[in-house]
């Protein structure tokens, strides 16, 4: 049978209650019939019976490209980049889609008689990954083979001997990457492409660039021209980067794109998470049973504890496409692919849009997700997964549920600490938060150590967290986190509910009474093609 | 008359103690402090002064005395059974309106010729520190010869009383004495415009030192640390560029100096930090924070009376670190024309309208209550709290 596509389903008084995630916990909430409706993703895409066959025919066939054994050659100077850590969400089960590609690239290099290869995870300002994390990525043998001669390296976007400037776009963004792979004769820049947003131009020109790069795109002018930045057409995120590509074309800077696209299969057929990729009233009675045990017992479980088993979670994503070759005929391919699986009509604006934010965002794999970053998986992820416009209408409101807990890793995100102690103390206001403080964040020599020697994300990096919902927050009306800590939820200019029912109540300040409701049925992912 | 005294009795002491370190300002329900019937101080030379107060502040040193937790430093140099009360407004016979000078220095005691100190001007280091003719007795307040401003009337030496323009309300004029204190620390400190200074806590003290630096040093940033609303509001007006929570002190100096630093936690210190760190509340754990901001080179000011601590000082020595008190007033040789400590703070008073730190006034009656209010005086939403000696019926009778 073949998957069933995303749909909209109108809630009536017969409807089951819907399940929000709710950081590592889960609930079920009853929406108000007969005005509420429901954006269900469409269940997993078939995937690619031969997953290695699939990545050599790409390499062998590209597009708008020669094939890659005919770009390779003895004593050239090979750059093999590759996405980080924070893709794909949650990350998958062994083997990575990485370790498959980059192991069948390195077969033809090696069948070339290419000895100076060197791979470069394309962190821009994420935190270093750990052995361990890059190990799963690329497979022991990779590690093994690359790491201990310093052949595996992590983007170094502070050091300033490991950059290059390259030049300016006609709108003056200076460009600025990897110096190793800007000197090479060949980059192969590898990417899972998990959502619209990822990959084409922006796979070289932003994972593997500086600051001085970063800054002219990953601000709140651009984001909030980006209508949505999930849209590569309408989004000013995306036509910066492209500009830069072009500089770095120009430059004659050769990159052979590897795109890969998979499904939505986040949580399996079978197994404990199951019953989360399943639409409620289908589920059977041991769904029931299981979602029931599962929610009491991780409500009664330290919150230490509930966050170490969702993290140790391993999607049995399945791939779907992979193409390689030029940029941007690579990259218009794999968004056809990303938009098969992700998108879902929706009819109309909404006047309140509700989402359960889930344990994981880009930033806090093996982490915690903080205030931050639930202000921008929700603002800036799941409110702009849209294509037309936004889910929500303007001046409506956003309800999300999470837990926001006043908790920080101190090691992955010191900046955020101060961030949320100092600047949203001061103000939320992304355009005043980016005048008055961002270059002292950008340049303070602390957060640009543990960047460079611990595994911090950049000082500036919350920043663009905040920046990433500034479209959000000049539409919306009002922004409300049920069950999230009250005086964390204050700080981020919310308002805090103890209920959704509250949270229902609240929000007919904003859009009166008998409001419209969608609830995002979010993850596995969708994007709302809203028209 | 009606005074609060302070007796030696070591079971009251003991029981102040106790009641103190579970509620802070409990001490005075079980501990030394009285309410009675006392005779009005006789003048101790025929050159005194009779000062009936108006209004008496309560101070954090007060407050240590009421719960029991002085340093026994102060044993040999105060006399019981005093009245408490240092920070007082109040009439002289003649109507006069003045502020106490509470140091008890060489002249108030009849040294005759006067300490180098004192000569200077500098009474708060008074090499004489008691004998003459009055029972020890650091300042009036500690002083069984002199009285304090928690009574109808107390006695003061000509050398101490400072008229009070009409321009000062009275609830100006009680905050003098201690902006005195605080405009001597910030001065000790030698902050310059270049200087990034830290000010921990924002107390009376802590607020007054920042109204200082503010108007007198300029420094190049002022972070102050402070825990409650009202105080946080308040340092803001005052002059503080920047606010931190208490327990995010060394966090907040290392973002606001963009310096480097080691280790987590409570471990944290910083490999640079702030030039100058004035410690308004003068614990273990404020003092430790000090050391952990402050810059190799730099200086550390104890302000606030400190408790008899248990302090590693290493940092100190390895940072060559400088760690100096700041104690009362004198004579301000740092400021044009080296004014009187206590007419410089006048003119701070007056400027930055501090007399709106008096958050609320007692009757003598009332002291239990006021001496909780003082203990709790942050959490409550207040800085200074202070007894209102003006409808007391004894006073219109002496």
């Amino acid at each position: 049978m073949s998957p069933r596509p995303g749909f909209v389903l109108d809630v009536d008084r017969t409807t089951p209650p819907v399940l929000f995630h709710h950081g590592e916990q889960l609930k079920l909430e009853r929406l108000p019939a007969d005005r509420s409706r429901i954006v269900y993703p469409a269940e997993p895409l078939p995937a690619l019976r031969d997953p290695d066959a699939a990545i050599l025919a790409a390499l062998l066939e590209p597009i708008d490209s020669e094939p890659l054994p005919s770009l390779l050659r003895p004593g050239m100077k090979l750059t093999i980049a590759f996405d980080d850590v924070s893709l794909p969400l949650p990350p998958m089960q062994r083997p990575d889609l990485r370790q498959r590609i980059i192991e069948a690239v390195l077969d033809l290099a090696a069948a070339a008689g290419v000895d100076d290869v060197v791979l470069v995870a394309a962190l821009a300002l994420h935190r270093r990954m750990t052995e361990a994390e890059l190990r799963h990525a690329l497979g022991d043998r990779v590690y093994d083979a690359f790491a201990p001669h310093g052949l595996l390296t992590q983007h170094d976007a502070e050091d300033p001997d490991a950059l290059l400037f390259i030049g300016e776009t006609d709108r003056g963004e200076e460009v600025e990457i990897n110096r190793r792979a800007a000197e090479s004769d060949l980059i192969v820049y590898v990417n899972i492409n998990l959502v619209a947003m990822d990959g084409g131009h922006k796979s070289t020109a932003t994972g593997l660039s500086s600051y001085r790069s970063l800054r002219h795109h990953h601000n709140v002018a651009t984001m909030r021209h980006s209508r949505s930045f999930m849209d590569q057409e309408s989004s000013a995120l995306h036509s910066s980067n492209w500009r830069m590509g072009k500089v770095l074309r120009d430059a004659g800077i050769k990159v052979f794109q590897i795109e890969t696209t998979v499904n939505t299969d986040t949580y399996g057929a079978d197994g404990p998470l199951a019953v989360l990729q399943k639409r409620e009233w289908e589920w059977t009675g041991r769904d029931r049973a299981t979602f029931l045990a599962m929610q009491k017992g991780l409500d009664a479980m330290p919150t230490r504890l509930r966050r170490k088993i969702f993290h140790s979670w391993r999607s049995p994503y399945g791939l779907t496409s992979v193409q390689a070759g030029e940029i941007e005929a690579v990259h218009k391919v794999t968004t056809e692919h990303v938009y098969r699986q992700h998108l879902v009509p929706v009819e109309g604006q909404t006047d309140v849009v509700t989402m359960g934010l889930p344990y994981i965002s880009p930033y806090n794999v093996d982490s915690i997700m903080n205030p931050i970053l639930v202000m921008c998986l929700g603002l800036g992820y799941f409110f702009n997964l849209y294509r037309g416009k936004p889910v929500v209408r303007e001046g409506g409101v956003l309800i999300m549920s999470h837990p926001t807990p006043w908790e920080f890793h101190p090691v992955h995100h010191p900046s955020y600490i101060d961030f949320f102690e100092e600047v949203l103390a001061d103000t939320t206001d992304p355009v005043e938060i980016g005048e008055r403080y961002e270059e002292r964040y950008a340049t303070d020599e602390w957060y640009r150590h543990l960047y460079r020697t611990s595994h911090a994300y950049h000082g500036v990096h919350p920043f663009y967290m905040w920046y990433w919902g500034s479209h959000a927050l000049e539409h919306l009306g009002d922004v409300i986190v049920v069950g999230g800590d009250p005086r964390a939820v204050r700080r981020l200019g919310f308002r805090p509910a103890s209920t959704l029912q509250d949270a229902l109540e609240m929000a007919s300040d904003t859009v009166g009474r008998q409001p419209t409701i969608t609830h995002l049925h979010n993850p596995p992912l969708l994007m709302a093609d809203v028209t | 008359m009606r005074a609060l005294t302070i007796d030696r009795k070591l079971a009251r002491l003991a029981a102040a103690r106790l009641a103190g370190a579970v509620l802070p300002g409990s001490g005075a329900a079980v501990g030394p402090l009285t309410l009675r019937d006392v005779d009005v101080p006789e003048l101790p030379a025929p050159d005194w002064l009779r000062v009936r107060p108006r209004l008496a502040g309560i101070c954090g040193s007060d407050l240590a005395t009421v719960d029991g937790r002085s340093s026994r430093w102060f044993e040999p140099i105060v006399s019981f059974p005093f009245t408490p009360g240092h920070e007082v407004v109040g009439d002289l016979d003649d109507g006069t309106r003045v502020v106490v000078e509470p140091v008890l220095g060489c002249a108030a005691r009849g040294h005759d010729p006067l300490c180098a100190a004192c000569a200077a001007g500098d009474l708060g280091r008074c090499g004489h520190l008691a004998g003459g003719t009055l029972a020890p007795g650091l300042q009036t307040g500690f002083c069984c010869d002199t009285g304090g401003g928690w009574a109808v009337a107390m006695v003061a030496h000509p050398s101490q009383v400072h008229a009070v323009p009409d321009a000062l309300s009275d609830e100006d004029a009680v905050l003098v004495e201690p902006t005195a204190c605080a405009l001597h620390a910030a001065l000790a400190a030698e902050v310059t415009g270049d200087d990034t200074v830290l000010v921990i806590g924002a107390g009376t003290l802590g607020l007054l030192v920042t109204a200082a630096l503010h108007r007198h040093s300029r420094p190049r940033r002022l972070l102050v640390v402070a825990k409650h609303p009202e105080q946080r509001a308040l340092a803001s007006e005052l002059g503080a560029d920047e606010l931190l929570d208490p327990d995010a002190t060394r966090r907040g100096a290392r973002r606001a100096t963009g310096s480097l630093s080691i280790g987590e936690g409570a471990s944290l210190r910083l490999a640079g930090g702030v030039d100058v760190v004035l410690d308004c509340v003068g614990s273990a754990e404020t003092i430790a924070d000090a050391l952990a901001v402050v810059r190799p080179g730099g200086r550390v000011v104890l302000v606030g009376m400190p408790a008899p601590s248990r302090l590693d000082l290493t940092p100190l020595w390895q940072r060559e670190v400088s760690l100096i008190g700041a104690y009362a007033y004198g004579t301000e040789h740092r400021l044009p024309g080296s004014p009187r400590t206590f007419d410089a703070a006048m003119a701070l008073v007056a400027d930055a309208g501090l007399g709106r730190l008096v958050s609320a006034t007692y009757p003598l009656d009332r002291h239990v209550a006021a001496i909780e209010h003082a203990a709790a005086a942050g959490a409550r939403g207040a800085v200074k709290v202070a007894f209102d000696l003006r409808h007391e019926k004894e006073r219109d009778r002496l």
